[in-house]
């Protein structure tokens, strides 16, 4: 508002050199409020369908290379029709949460206990670390050879794939416990289990539960990968046998498939993550 | 002052064992505090007053000498010494109360009981409205607050405080400072107080003991015979200009020849 004295006669409006607000949502750190932020995931993801019609639809690229949209869509449709896509799903998402709960249990304490004394680390961390590099894939015949190739051998393939890398994602989480909460404990009279109980293990849990989520992330990798190299039945199976028979779309929609479960168990972490460390928010 | 001392530091020395250089923090520091005594620490950064704070604490073990509570010989940390953090410690996943519940869970209280005594403590550092928030929802003056509430709230013996007021701006700090001699009056209770604040040394105790630079040793004891209670018009007073000059020239020539300048040195 121009606030000149009254009598001056009218001035021209000063030069409006004022810069012009960036959005909140441009700024560094800035905010962004949910409808905007799921509406631009949206639009990408809608954006890329557009992308991929638009190839198809114009044949630039041979339908045997890449199906159009809608025939993948068909195709998955008809693979829920048939109850074949529910059996595949349900066959995987069982391997892979046993693969990975065998994994998580026996790599929360571990994790806690080299995390919390050297001694433990000295023992373990240096033969965890050597075995983290050993990759996966070579570890699949050996698998095979074990177990053959039904369930056991998936929970094999996942256990080894993510609890080596848990058991260290743990202890990092739990050696950023500050010495000053584990020193307070002292100065209360606690004994070392009670600070392991009730200092150690709550202040690293959201962090901890932070690893689970990326970890589940690796768990289902592995899983289809096992499934590729020998199977009877999952979502890896299918996507084998699709591609002997040139089923691309097959192919495709059961790789979307993959990827829609592995965002649904991602949102499910967050979201009970969000409900178990609600005071970790504001932080 | 008290003619048994609560607390005796005798011949205290402490070595770090480094790779390859030794790191001496501590050498051959002797002092007292008597009971119910209010007693400041102040020299200049890394002259060891938070190692000599820790081994009174119980936990560093010193190099040479003792530390005696009560005529017996200080093994290990205890609910007998209470300690102040200069870092934020209330734990993150826990109200106010809570926090000052934790530390009463060694006594023989019931849960109302405990309950009880937090609400008590709480609003003694005038925080009973916040007792449902959680530390990210507190200023840095209130979470040092609720960790004084929390020292206090099992009745130890000796308070020990670490810089509580560091990280405060000197208008909180100033506040702080008369809630603390406040709750020390109330209380009655004995207390070792690290500062490198010059006026908050003066202020808050009955003696400031004026440290030397790395390797630390006591250079100096200034006895504080200010009347109390405390209120901050005495800042203003000459009295306490008098005491304020003596500690500060004390500390000033150790900071010249450490190169570094304390708080408080500049006005
Ligand atoms: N665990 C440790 N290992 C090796 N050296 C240490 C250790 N703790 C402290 N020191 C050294 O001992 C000296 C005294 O440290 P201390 O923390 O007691 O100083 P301070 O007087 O509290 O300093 P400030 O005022 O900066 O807090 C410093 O030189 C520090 O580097
Ligand atoms: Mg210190």
């Amino acid at each position: 508002m121009e606030r000149g004295p009254a009598t001056a006669a009218p001035r021209s409006p000063a030069p409006r050199k004022r810069r012009r607000k960036r959005h909140e949502m441009l700024r560094i750190g800035g905010g962004i409020s949910t409808p905007w932020f799921i509406g631009i995931a949206v639009a990408v993801f809608a954006l890329l369908l557009g992308v991929w019609w638009l190839i198809t639809a114009t044949e630039m690229v041979e339908p045997l290379f890449l199906p159009s949209p809608s025939e993948v869509f068909e195709s998955l449709r008809h693979q829920i029709q048939n109850g074949q896509l529910w059996d595949d799903a349900r066959v995987s998402v069982y391997r892979v949460l046993i693969g990975f709960a065998l994994a998580t249990v026996m790599a929360i304490p571990i994790g806690v206990l080299i995390g919390t004394y050297r001694v433990w680390e000295a023992a373990v961390e240096p033969l965890v670390d050597f075995i983290r590099y050993m990759p996966v894939v070579a570890f699949v015949p050996l698998t095979i050879l074990w177990s053959g190739t039904g369930d056991t051998q998936k929970f094999l393939i996942i256990w080894i794939g993510t609890f080596f890398q848990q058991v260290l994602l743990i202890m990092d989480n739990v050696k950023r416990v500050p010495m000053d909460y584990v020193n307070l404990g002292y100065t209360l009279g606690l004994k070392d289990r009670s600070i392991l109980a009730r200092i150690i293990i709550p202040s690293s849990a959201p962090g901890i539960w932070d690893s689970m989520r990326i970890s589940l992330g690796w768990a289902w990798t592995w899983l289809v990968l096992a499934e590729l190299v020998a199977a009877t039945s999952g979502l890896g199976y299918r996507i084998n046998t699709a591609q002997r028979y040139f089923e691309t779309d097959l192919i495709i929609g059961y790789i979307l498939v993959l990827g829609c479960l592995g965002l649904i168990f991602d949102q499910v972490m967050k979201f009970l993550s969000r409900r178990m460390f609600k005071y970790e928010e504001a932080r | 002052m008290a003619s048994t001392p609560k607390v005796e530091v005798r011949s205290l020395s402490k070595v770090f064992e480094g790779g390859d250089h030794d790191v001496t923090a501590l050498s051959d520091v002797d002092m007292t505090l008597g009971d119910n005594e209010f007693v400041s620490l102040i020299g200049t950064s890394g002259c060891g007053k938070s190692t000599l704070l820790s081994i009174v604490a119980g936990l560093q073990e010193p190099s040479e000498g003792e530390v005696v509570l009560d005529g017996e010989e200080v093994v290990g940390p205890g609910r007998d010494r209470g300690l102040v953090f200069q870092s934020y410690t209330l734990f993150p996943w826990q109200t106010a109360r809570a926090n000052v519940e934790f530390a009463l869970r060694g006594e023989k209280l019931s849960k109302g009981e405990r309950t009880k005594l937090a609400r008590e403590h709480l609003a003694l550092v005038g925080l009973e409205q916040f007792e449902d928030s959680y530390p990210h929802q507190l200023s840095g003056g209130m979470k040092q607050r609720v960790a004084i509430a929390r020292a206090l709230s099992y009745r130890p013996q000796v308070l020990l405080m670490d810089e509580p007021f560091g990280a405060l701006d000197a208008l909180t700090r100033g506040m702080m400072q008369e809630l603390l001699t406040r709750v020390w009056e109330e209380h009655k209770i004995t207390v070792l107080f690290v500062t490198h604040d010059v006026e908050e040394a003066v202020f808050v105790s009955d003696r400031v003991v004026v440290m030397t630079n790395r390797p630390g040793k006591i250079k100096e004891e200034i006895p504080i015979d200010l009347p109390r209670p405390r209120a901050h018009e005495m800042l203003s007073s000459p009295e306490f200009g008098e005491l304020y000059g003596r500690v500060l020239e004390s500390i000033r020539s150790e900071a010249m020849a450490a190169d570094t300048v304390p708080a408080g040195a500049s006005r």
